[in-house]
């Protein structure tokens, strides 16, 4: 700062309101140039926020749990919707399927169907249970995330999810999905335009 | 989720909304209003007393109704902009209630400068505004088997017009800074179940909106209030409501909206995903479904046309059920993904006629018939049916939907 180096003329400590008042309109930490708008966000403003998890497992916070630690928190917190099994039609169907997308009468569950675990973390974290979006821990969210998979056959009881183990999970339907093949129909006009 | 017990139950739903309205009756309008004093001003206006066009809520088909769709009353719309009253909604964790002054828009990830900005901060950048459609990936999806909704309302009624005003995220992006090398932004609303979703940043640096104004004023909360995503032509759900996050990334992040839900499964068990265009799609509101013509008669049949590819160029209407074709007249102005009103003059003879509505868009595509869709797709890719709808009016004046 200027005045802290500097004797303390009137002259200068005008200059130095000035430059106060200046900033404080049009900070320097301004992040968009142009406007003068917009501050830094903080690294704990970002990871509150940032909970969106990609299949590679980026952002994936600390924590673990096994699919018989998911076992009772499932029970309590989700089953009220989903049901005892994940299999009952009356409720969202989670468990199951596996074999049928090429059939009349696709099921498409977790198992049958979600190409990646960290997307069933990422959305049980940020938004179960319904009528309490984001209020299990990381470790329930591993461990209801293990007890979905295993109910699907896809990990073991005991086999431990974390930042680590999760994004290494290979679910059955990975490679089922296909870019955007439109326009597959449609045609030219039969008559032409007038 | 049976969506399509789904929409049946709210079909009902609807029936006793109607009921309801009309058992409201009140005293009677003067028979001649310029013999009597009017009434009051007020603040904020309201329809006629005598005005009844509802958005269909379905009843909830989960233990709660802040999931699921309410669809827009097309059989009652005029010109190409749907009030935002009438707006058609899809909420997967309810309306969220959010105050503007607390609500902040974060935009980091591979960007040289992260920032976080207040909504004032948002509207005091320079504006633009744009009227657009936006359409539910998921309109019309009753009608991959047969016929189902009885009403125009339910069969398309997950597509609205808009003004929308705000700023372009390009600017946003620029002033940020978008580091070499990124490819994706991940927008994420404030919500409960916080809708995520991974948009290709080639969209966002041409033409995608950060909206605030809805028709002249706040976007109403239902539709995003206080801060949107509005992606001109593309299915709806990736014009991210409550914007509160976008993340600058050099990958999709294969959210469950977009990895799960939001795909179309194939006859051979593949589905499609990233399915972001609505290709053109048009209907006849006009006469529809559940409606009634009167009489023999003159008649303007009347519809609505748009495209996710830009313009509409060509709306052309059937009276035969498609063995003969006629050019229907635009409305001006004919907008790049926007509604476009289209009519055309009808005497109808008081016999069966089989009503059909067939567009073109500036790049040549011709809206489908169901046939050939299906003939590709099968029936279970649930999203993104944009074939020609038939309606049949009876020799009572009755119509119904029909496939044909």
């Amino acid at each position: 700062m200027v005045a802290s180096r500097t004797s303390m003329s009137s002259r200068l400590a005008l200059a130095a309101a000035l430059v106060a008042l200046v900033a404080a309109a049009w900070p320097a930490a301004a992040q968009l140039p142009t406007y003068g708008l917009g501050r830094a966000p903080t690294a704990e403003e970002i990871k509150a926020w940032d909970l969106t998890i990609p299949p590679d497992g980026q952002g994936l916070p600390p924590g673990r749990g096994t699919a018989a630690l998911g076992k009772p928190v499932y029970v309590q917190r989700c089953a009220i919707c989903h049901g005892e099994t994940g299999t009952d039609p009356k409720y969202f169907v989670l468990v199951g399927g596996r074999g049928t997308l090429n059939t009349d009468k696709p099921l498409k569950t977790i198992g049958s169907y979600w190409p990646y675990a960290t997307t069933l973390w990422s959305y049980v974290r940020r938004t179960q249970p319904f009528d309490e979006p984001g209020s299990l821990t990381p470790d329930e969210v591993y461990a209801v995330t293990a007890y979905l998979l295993h109910l699907n056959g896809i990990v073991k009881e005991d086999d431990v999810l974390d930042a680590t183990t999760l994004p290494r999970i290979q679910m059955p339907n990975r490679d089922g999905f296909v870019p955007d093949a439109r326009p597959d129909v449609g045609r030219r006009p039969k008559t032409p335009p007038r | 989720m049976n969506r399509r017990r789904f929409l049946k139950r709210g079909v009902a739903a609807l029936g006793a909304t109607v009921a309801a309205g009309s058992a409201h009756a009140q005293a009677p309008a003067p028979d001649d209003p310029s013999k009597v004093l009017g009434g009051p001003k007020r603040p904020y206006g309201e329809r006629s007393r005598f005005e009844r066009a509802a958005r269909g809520v379905p009843q909830p088909a989960t233990k709660t109704d802040e999931w699921g769709p309410s669809v827009t009353p097309l059989g009652e719309s005029m010109g190409i902009i749907t009030p935002s009253s009438l707006h058609f909604e899809v909420h997967r964790g309810g309306v969220a209630d959010i105050d503007p002054k607390k609500h902040r828009l974060l935009i980091h990830g591979m960007v040289d400068r992260p920032v976080i900005l207040t909504v004032d901060d948002v509207k005091r950048l320079p504006s633009v505004s744009r009227i657009y459609f936006i359409e539910c990936a998921g309109n019309t999806l009753t009608e991959w088997e047969g016929p189902d909704a009885p009403t125009v309302d339910w069969t398309h009624g997950l597509t609205s017009c808009s003004e929308w005003a705000g700023v372009p995220l390009a600017l946003l992006l620029r002033e940020v800074g978008v580091r070499k090398g990124a490819s994706w932004i991940v927008a994420e609303g404030a919500d409960a179940t916080g809708n995520e979703r991974s948009i290709p940043l080639a969209k966002a640096m041409t033409d995608i909106l950060v909206a605030y104004g809805q028709n002249g004023e706040a976007i109403r909360p239902e539709n995003g209030y206080p801060l949107r995503l509005i992606v001109p032509g593309w299915e709806g759900n990736v014009s991210v409501k409550w914007l509160r996050r976008l993340t600058v990334t050099d990958r999709p992040y294969m959210s469950r909206i977009e990895s799960v839900d939001h795909t179309s499964l194939m006859p051979d068990g593949k589905a499609r995903r990233f399915m972001f265009v609505m290709e053109a799609k048009s209907v006849i509101t006009f006469p529809s479904g559940g409606q009634r013509v009167s009489g023999p008669g003159f008649y303007e049949i009347t519809g609505l046309a748009w495209s996710g590819r830009g313009r509409i160029r060509r709306v052309e209407v059937s009276t035969d059920a498609g063995k003969t074709w006629r050019d229907a007249t635009l409305q001006q102005p004919v907008l790049p993904f926007a509604h476009s009103r289209f009519g055309l003059p009808w005497r109808w003879d008081g016999r069966e006629a089989v009503l059909q509505s067939r567009c073109t868009d500036e790049t040549g595509y011709v809206q489908p018939t169901l046939r050939e869709l299906v003939k590709v797709r099968g029936v279970n890719s649930k999203f993104h049916l944009n074939a020609i709808q038939s309606w049949k009016v009876d020799a009572d004046g009755r119509v119904k939907n029909v496939h044909v």
